[in-house]
């Protein structure tokens, strides 16, 4: 018998460039790209993470540009546990984007989302500390004032990557085994939810009429 | 956002309804660079689902506040009301292209508990299996044989093996010869064609059978897929939809800007009678591309209205539907001859079970095509199965499509969304420019992105 699961669907969102994607893809297959492009292809990534004897599985949404020209569809924040607030500390304009869309985050999404604020790039800063453009007290004021996780991080170096996973995993209230997405059976549940990419399992003599 | 971008693309699409949205994340899978504009702050265009205090200042001419309207009806935000009521066939077209994009990943589906039909005053349950199809009342013992006969040869009946067409042609023959060979009297007749085949008027009867015999058959492998009903309905509504197809597509490389009116269109030689298609002009900047997809709205000189205009009254109700076993979600058919009509009337009636409007409410949207002068009393015989109704929004929708099929002007249009009860016009429509735009048909292949691991 394994663990149980608890899926969690957690959403990025910040300025164009500021790391999103890297950030995902150091937490998910702990690699770095230095001339990422921007986003294209995958966005709905998944990675499970034991805390405690429970497994947490994230299912990433990026926001593949939608957010640039004020596009995110309403579908992005639904149902999203958690989400991702990320800026550039070397961008001070990230991070006037980065309060918006923590603002944005409480007026849409759901109530008890849980949000990490996250100032990536502190790579940078190792080699000249003056690169630095957004005050690690500011963040912290807004982090406190706002009640949101904070991390600083490095997706090149993966510096507080995974702490920031860990974080929103140690936050997020576990459900039984009852609540589990269960991805092999036909999924006509109680409720009548039905996985429709489940076609194996939909009646395979479709053509005989059972009216 | 004080960003350089792009100017140049393969195709411009206009306006997010669930059509152009199918269009342009097909297009960026197959490795177009699309860009896609709306004029209004959300998506969906005319296949949104909306709030009610959107819903409230789009139909009324003086719109309740937003307070008076969370007093009456819970949470604004719980509330999304389609403006177009349709269910998706679980075996139809949509239900295949969802699955081959992978855009079941965005959007979560459930079953309409059942379908009903009205007859001589009452409804019934379309019976959906066979046991429910011997308790129903809706036809004697020997006219259920003799439907059981017609149903067994739909089921059997073999293109190429011409034993299993018991001696009827599908392009020769009429339906009506068809149901003559079955011995089917008429209200079996109304039955198949209107609850099961989901013809709206009794036309079908005179022309060849293969589209009847096509949509039974569709009919029957939906109902068989699921059980209770060939229906499916996504939660949080049906602007689930294009806003899943318009993600798709930015996955894919698609650039999504709403709220950009189009302040004028670009044609060659500035002759926006005989030019073609070059670009649009908008507020944030000028785009070009040697074609462009659209609704109707977007280019109304360029279509004609159908002659059909579509009622549809959208009614918040605060209980279930009467007779109808408490059920969350169902749809109502009344075919014409039951209320001495050409058209059939639509009831597709959802609830908070599907994310649509807050605790305890249910939503129904009646919609039919306008026959006479007084529209609104057309609609009367589906207001009587309701009971009580708390709010009524009505509105008239006239039907256009284009007037040419856009290989003058590499100008492709949608059609308006008719007043059928599923998607199947809709999706024939994406096919058919799909084909237009690409000179090849649509082949639905299985989505593979290598960096999605998925278990
Ligand atoms: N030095 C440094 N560069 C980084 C870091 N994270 C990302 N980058 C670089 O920043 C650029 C943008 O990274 P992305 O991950 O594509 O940013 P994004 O936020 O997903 O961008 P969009 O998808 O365009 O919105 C790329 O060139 C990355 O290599 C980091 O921690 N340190
Ligand atoms: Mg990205």
């Amino acid at each position: 018998m394994s663990n149980p699961i608890t899926s969690i669907k957690l959403v990025l969102l910040g300025e164009a460039a500021v790391g999103k994607s890297s950030i995902v893809l150091r937490f998910v297959s702990n690699d770095f790209s230095e001339n990422k492009e921007p986003t294209i292809g995958a966005a709905f990534l998944t990675q499970r993470v034991n805390i405690n004897d429970h497994t947490v599985k994230f299912e990433i949404w990026d926001t593949a540009g939608q957010e640039r020209f004020a596009s995110l569809a309403p579908m992005y924040y639904r149902n999203a546990q958690a989400a991702l607030v990320v800026y550039d500390v070397t961008k001070p304009q990230s991070f006037i984007k980065a309060r918006h869309w923590v603002k944005e985050l409480h007026e849409q999404a759901s109530k008890n989302i849980i949000i990490a604020l996250v100032g990536n790039k502190i790579d940078i800063l190792e080699d000249n500390e003056n690169e630095r453009k957004v005050a690690r007290e500011e963040a912290e004021k807004l982090a406190e004032e706002e009640g949101l996780l904070f991390f600083e991080t490095s997706a090149k170096t993966g510096t507080n990557i995974s702490e920031v996973f860990l974080g929103i995993g140690e936050k997020i209230p576990l459900k039984g085994l009852e609540d589990e997405h269960n991805n092999n059976g036909l999924n006509v549940t109680e409720d009548q939810r039905i996985n429709l990419a489940n076609t194996a399992n939909a009646s395979e003599n479709a053509s005989a009429c059972s009216c | 956002m004080g960003e350089e971008m792009d100017t140049e693309y393969d195709v411009i699409v206009l306006g997010t309804g669930i059509t152009e949205c199918i269009l342009s994340g097909l297009l960026s899978v197959d490795g177009k660079k699309v860009l896609h504009i709306d004029k209004q702050d959300h998506y969906g265009g005319e296949s949104a689902s909306v709030n009610l205090s959107q819903l409230y200042s789009q139909f009324k001419k003086n719109p309740i506040g937003k307070d008076e309207i969370e007093s009456k009806f819970g949470k604004d935000r719980d509330w999304n009301v389609d403006l177009i009521p349709k269910f998706l066939m679980a075996n139809g077209e949509l239900t295949n292209i969802l699955v081959h994009t992978d855009v079941t990943r965005y959007v979560e589906f459930k079953q309409v508990s059942g379908s009903y039909v009205f007859k001589q005053g009452k409804i019934y349950k379309v019976p959906a299996t066979e046991m429910e199809a011997i308790s129903s009342p809706l036809m004697g013992i020997f006219e259920k044989r003799r439907m059981k006969k017609f149903l067994e040869w739909i089921s059997s009946c073999k293109e190429d093996e011409i034993s299993t067409h018991q001696g009827l042609d599908l392009d020769k023959n009429t339906m009506d010869e068809v149901y003559y060979k079955f011995g089917l009297g008429n209200s079996t007749k109304e039955f198949i064609g209107h609850a099961m085949a989901l013809w709206t008027n009794d036309d079908y009867l005179q022309q060849p059978a293969r589209p009847s015999y096509e949509r039974v058959l569709l009919y029957c492998q939906s109902v068989a897929r699921y059980g209770k009903s060939p229906y499916l309905y996504p939660l949080y509504g049906l602007g689930e939809l294009p806003q899943g197809f318009a993600r798709l597509s930015a996955i894919y490389g698609g650039t999504y800007m709403l709220d950009t009116p189009i302040e004028k269109v670009l044609y060659t030689d500035n002759d926006s009678e005989n030019g073609n298609f070059e670009g649009v002009q908008t507020k944030l900047g000028t785009f070009k591309a040697p074609l462009v997809i659209a609704d109707p709205t977007y280019f109304s000189h360029k279509c004609k209205s159908t002659g059909q205009r579509v009622i549809r009254a959208i009614c918040i109700l605060n209980h279930p539907v009467p007779n109808t076993g408490d059920a969350d979600s169902l749809q109502i058919i009344i075919p014409q001859s039951q209320v001495g009509r050409k058209n059939d009337i639509y009831i597709a009636i959802v609830s908070d079970a599907h994310n649509v409007c807050s605790k305890g409410h249910y939503l129904a949207i009646i919609s039919t095509i306008v026959e006479t002068e007084a529209p609104h009393i057309e609609l009367e015989p589906a207001f009587k199965l309701l009971g009580p109704i708390e709010e009524k929004f009505m509105g008239i929708a006239d039907l256009f499509e284009p007037k040419e099929d856009g290989s003058k002007d590499n100008i492709y249009l949608s059609k308006s969304y008719d007043a059928s009860s599923h998607f199947e016009s809709m999706t024939d429509d994406v096919k058919d420019i799909y084909f237009r735009v690409t000179g090849h048909p649509l082949v639905l292949k299985k989505r593979n992105d290598e960096d999605a691991q998925e278990e």
